[in-house]
């Protein structure tokens, strides 16, 4: 059932690869004391070292190396205890010092996996090549001036982790699943807030297709896209584009392309005339930064239970499905709500809330987890009336609703509203006889064979209630009464 | 060893440095001669034997903390700028 | 004359109250009027500065809580960045650039009390031998041979230093060393050149040619003086990551300490085919002096030596290639008109910016670090580096210190510059081993020439040992007696 695209000479398979920028979570910058906070004044946040002026020399931040080590960890990598800096040296407007230190030959991270988690159930493992800090470039604006285009520095010098997965992609879905999990790997560790609108994490996406047995063919890499849905889209799309050309009997050229999702094409960046050369050399003005196995150890004491774990831990603690257990750690803010919500409750019907009514009211509201007016205690204290019988399920929507309207505790509204179940058999009793009284005709037809008038009976009497009735009494008397 | 004109002109591209036709041919001459002469290189067996790294006795890396210490200095950044607008640099337009 | 003291004589006259730092600053500032002019030391003179600083030295001269250097008047080398005073590398492309913020190494020379005269004259980024690139025209050499007029090349890249201090236009000035920046002018100008362990200053804020081999020092008359200036010039600095956390000793205290069994080692491979016999000959007096002086002399070998230049000719235009990549017009410096694109602007820019020398450096290290070169060439001189190093590790076993000519000739005629750039690159042969391997360094003047120009010798020391360079070079010094002083000197000629 794997993923393919039909030409006219047959079936192809698409190879991808993916390497994603992630910004640190860091207050200053890889380089330089600047601060890294978003959406400052023009060149408000530039050092002089950032903006590559003469004389100026990088000096490492440790929370930078601390964070690529944490996600290394995160990702079951290598730590490599010895690493360097290298310069990638090109000319660009929007980087200050004609390089950017990289690490090439000497990542700090090597080899590692991210399982990921795919719509028909199954799971698959990608492999991690490499991860290494390197700086970000600052921004330039192209529509202030007609001839000119501006540079703002604000984000040169910001720390990036690069981290390349090995080419084991073979699908749009899957470099979508494997993106999210990254994603999600990257926010519980808290190493990079993962937001793609923003920029804080983009993919370069390497795309190459081939027959089934094939080795692989010429690859071209898609730059920055960011967003999933986009790079899902761009695959496809250079996919095609590229069976196209070796059907045609042609050549797919390495090169560098940019994702159009308006006109839902990709092109050439750059001519091969000008192609990069980028003369890495190691950085004289580092040396090989040397960190020792029990800091490692020492990080990996405070490393959260990550995703897969969770997960897993929540379908064996709660009685959870593989389904609900995947939505519910998703995020790391959901899983923890849930789990107050659970703890010393019923996991199944935790879950069905949760995922259900209270994720609808969040929806309905436009507001995120953390900004719920109904906490988790609050939740959990209205799953135990439900439980002790106070309200029953009908009822408990409507006091969710109004739990997020006046922010009220559960029991607060019912005793308010006067929403406590009828157990009272009498008062029960009583109403059902005025509905079997009032609708002789149905009492007829019902014991004529007519089963399915019963729900009518039930429903006469829960509204004769309100709504409030225990609908297994009512069941009960009814049954007693129509069938005796 | 000698260079041909093609190289050089590759490499004062890299470099970015605007030369004619007729630096280029000197650049080109010099080069070869200062090539020729590292050839002396060639003689030297380094078998096994590691790159330096480093020098003498500062050998690896002392990180700093993660402290906002530095930048919010706009005015110094932009003291020198030889075309600014505004908080701006600016370079002719870029078409991306 | 105030000019003719030493840093140490100027330094007490300054306590015991026999001049003000105002008279001592105003008789330099006076002599820089009168004498730059020609010999063209100084790239900016910053005589008002100087005198408002000296007013401030005299009153903490009063107050009694004056530090080392207070009051003592200094070139500084245009290649260290200086608040709001104009720093230029002695070239176009950063000619009207003015730093807001001031060199860790200048800043530790401010602190110390020291008043800077103004920018001392260099080769372009420090790229040359002779101070003949730089964008601001030649220094003259304030040494002439005897009965010719002609003028001589102060030697380079530190020639604006060397050339003020042997003129007596400057106390002391720094430099900085690359491959022998600041003791090859020392020799070629009769002064006392230094160029500590790489790592014993910070780079902080000093504009980069090679990054693992530029090394800031002290230019004097006297050993003694280089080593009160480098007490303050060294020290552990935190911006940068290369610079050694090692206490600083009081260099000054190792003058003058005993020689007795001290092992100096005379490598074999420095007596170089072809070497003057005046050369050969000041080198042998100073083994003499040695040996007179309680040393023992050790033949050593360093087997690496004839591959220090070229190795040196990869290394440094490769890291210059890189460092020299940020001059390109936008946020700093000269800009060129009229540019059409960004690629255009920065080849305009860096056509017009940067000298030959310069373009040709950035070329040769563009190109050894090229797709399909790096291996060959910089890798290779790594290897090579590594190789060079150990040399000098295994003499190191056996000698304290060795001692060698600085440069292979006196200095030349700035007419009698060498065409092929290879024949210039050759006056570095002798400097140029430390400096790959990161040791100690200092050339001492120790006897003139047949035709009246001075020729020094140098010393190279274990990592971070400068004071025993330091102390072998004040007993040179003492028994060579040099106290020849060039015909241009402040208060001498105009």
């Amino acid at each position: 059932m794997s993923y393919t695209l039909e030409g006219n000479t047959g079936t192809w398979e698409i190879v991808v690869g993916l390497e994603v920028h992630a910004q640190v979570i860091s207050k200053s910058k890889l380089f330089s004391g600047a601060s890294t906070v978003f959406g400052g004044e023009p060149n408000s946040q530039v050092s002089l070292i950032d903006a590559g002026f003469p004389g100026m020399l990088p000096v490492i931040n440790q929370t930078c190396v601390e964070q690529a080590v944490r996600t290394g960890l995160g990702l079951k990598a290598r730590i490599n205890l010895e690493s360097r800096f290298d310069r990638k040296n090109y000319f660009y407007a929007d980087l200050p010092t004609g390089y950017q230190i990289s690490q090439f030959e000497h990542p700090i991270i090597g080899t590692g996996i991210v399982e990921i988690e795919l719509a028909d159930g199954s799971t698959r493992e990608i492999g991690i090549t490499r991860l290494h800090l390197e700086q970000d470039a600052g921004k330039l604006m192209h529509d202030q001036d007609p001839k000119r285009s501006f540079v703002d520095l604000n984000r040169a010098g910001v720390a990036l982790m690069e981290i390349v997965s090995e080419p084991d992609i073979r699908s749009p879905e899957e470099a979508g699943a494997y993106l999210r999990k990254l994603r999600q790997i990257l926010r519980y560790l808290e190493t990079c807030d993962g937001n793609m609108e923003e920029g804080s994490m983009r993919a370069d996406v390497n795309v190459s297709v081939r027959k089934a047995g094939e080795p692989m063919r010429t690859r071209c890499e898609i730059k920055n896209v960011n967003s999933i849905r986009f790079v899902m889209q761009a695959i496809e799309i250079e996919a095609t584009r590229q069976i196209e050309i070796w059907e045609a009997g042609g050549e797919v050229d390495q090169e560098t392309r940019l994702f159009d999702p308006h006109k839902g094409e990709t092109r050439a960046l750059r001519s091969k005339a000008d192609a990069h050369d980028y003369r890495y050399f190691p950085d004289p003005d580092l040396l090989p930064l040397v960190i020792e196995q029990s800091w490692v150890d020492q990080i990996k004491q405070t490393l959260p239970e990550l995703p897969d774990e969770k997960r897993a831990r929540f379908q064996k603690d709660y009685g959870i499905t593989a389904y609900d257990a995947s939505v519910l750690v998703a995020e790391q803010s959901t899983a923890d709500f849930y789990e107050k919500v659970a703890k010393g409750r019923d996991g199944k019907s935790a879950v069905a809330w949760v995922t259900g009514d209270f994720f609808a009211a969040l929806n309905r509201t436009g507001k995120s987890i953390e900004e719920s007016p109904v906490s988790a205690d609050s939740l959990g204290a209205m799953l135990d009336l439900i439980a002790d019988g106070t309200i029953n399920g009908k009822i408990a929507k409507e006091v969710l609703e109004e739990m997020f309207e006046t922010g009220e505790a559960p029991i607060e509204i019912i005793d308010r509203k006067g929403l406590r179940q009828v157990t009272d058999t009498g008062a029960i009793e009583a109403a059902a006889d005025d509905i079997i009284g009032k609708n002789a005709d149905k009492v007829e037809q019902y014991k004529g064979g007519k089963d399915k008038l019963f729900g009518f009976f039930v429903g006469q009497v829960m509204k004769a209630t309100a709504g409030k009735a225990n609908p297994a009494i009512v069941n009960d008397i009814l049954r007693k009464k129509l069938d005796g | 060893m000698s260079l041909d004109l093609a190289t050089t002109r590759r490499i004062a591209k890299l470099a970015r440095i605007g030369l004619d036709d007729q630096e280029i041919e000197a650049v080109r001459a010099q080069l070869g001669g200062i090539l020729g002469w590292i050839e002396i290189l060639d003689e030297v067996d380094v078998e096994g034997v590691p790159p330096m790294v480093g020098t003498s006795v500062t050998t690896t890396l002392k990180p700093r903390e993660d402290v906002v210490t530095d930048g919010n200095c706009q005015d110094k950044v932009l003291s020198n700028a030889p075309d600014r607008e505004g908080p701006f640099f600016t370079v002719p337009k870029v078409v991306e | 004359m105030l000019t003719d003291l030493t840093i140490a004589q100027a330094s007490e006259g300054l306590r015991k109250k026999e001049f003000s730092a105002v008279e001592l600053t105003k008789a330099h500032t006076d002599a820089v009027e009168t004498l730059n002019g020609r010999i063209n030391a100084y790239i900016t003179v910053t005589s008002d500065l100087a005198l408002e600083a000296a007013k401030k030295a005299d009153a903490q001269l009063v107050s009694g809580d004056a530090p080392a250097l207070t009051g003592i008047p200094l070139g500084i080398k245009d290649l260290f960045c200086t608040n709001g005073v104009r720093t230029t590398a002695a070239s176009k492309i950063i000619g009207n650039f003015v730093p807001p913020y001031e060199s860790t190494v200048t800043a530790k020379l401010l602190e110390n009390g020291a008043i800077f005269l103004g920018k001392t004259n260099l080769d372009e980024f420090a790229m040359g031998s002779a101070n003949l690139t730089s964008a601001f025209g030649g220094v003259e050499n304030p040494w002439h041979r005897k009965g010719d007029p002609s003028v001589m090349v102060p030697g380079g890249s530190s020639g604006g230093s060397a050339a003020a201090v042997a003129a007596h236009i400057a106390m002391g000035a720094t430099g900085t060393d690359t491959g022998g920046s600041i003791r090859q002018p020392a020799a070629y100008c009769g002064i006392v050149g230094l160029k500590p362990t790489y790592g014993r200053c910070s780079r902080w804020g000093t504009i980069a040619f090679a990054s693992s081999l530029d090394q800031a020092g002290p230019m004097t008359r006297t050993v003694e003086d280089a080593a009160i200036m480098l007490t303050a010039m060294a020290g552990h600095d935190p911006k940068d990551s290369t610079c050694a956390d090692i206490a600083v000793p009081d260099y000054r205290a190792a003058c003058g300490r005993s020689l007795k069994g001290l092992r100096v080692g005379i490598p074999a491979e420095y007596r170089a085919p072809g070497m003057s016999e005046e050369i050969l000959a000041v080198w042998q007096k100073g083994i003499d002096l040695l040996r007179e002086a309680g040393c023992e002399i050790v033949d050593v070998s360093l087997p690496h030596t004839k591959y220090g230049l070229a190795t040196y000719y990869i290394i440094a235009p490769a890291e210059c290639s890189s460092n020299l990549a940020r001059y390109d017009g936008v946020r700093f410096g000269e800009r060129a008109e009229g540019a059409t694109s960004l690629d255009d602007l920065y080849e305009k820019t860096r056509h017009n910016g940067f000298g030959e020398e310069v373009r040709r450096r950035i070329l040769m290290g563009t190109y050894v670090l090229s797709a399909g070169y790096y291996d060959a060439y910089y890798l290779k001189a790594q290897k090579v580096r590594t190789l060079i190093q150990r040399d000098f590790t295994h003499a190191f076993e056996k000698v304290d210190v060795l001692l060698t000519p600085t440069a292979p000739t006196a200095a030349f005629a700035r007419d009698e510059k060498p065409e092929d750039p290879v024949q210039m690159y050759l006056n570095d042969i002798f400097t140029v081993p430390a400096s790959m391997a990161g040791q100690p360094a200092m050339s001492v003047p120790v006897a003139l020439d047949s035709k009246g120009l001075p020729l020094g010798l140098q010393l190279i020391g274990k990592h971070f040992d400068e004071e025993t360079i330091i102390a072998v070079g004040s007993a040179l010094e003492k028994a060579a007696g040099f106290t020849a002083r060039p015909d241009l000197r402040a208060g001498v000629s105009a």
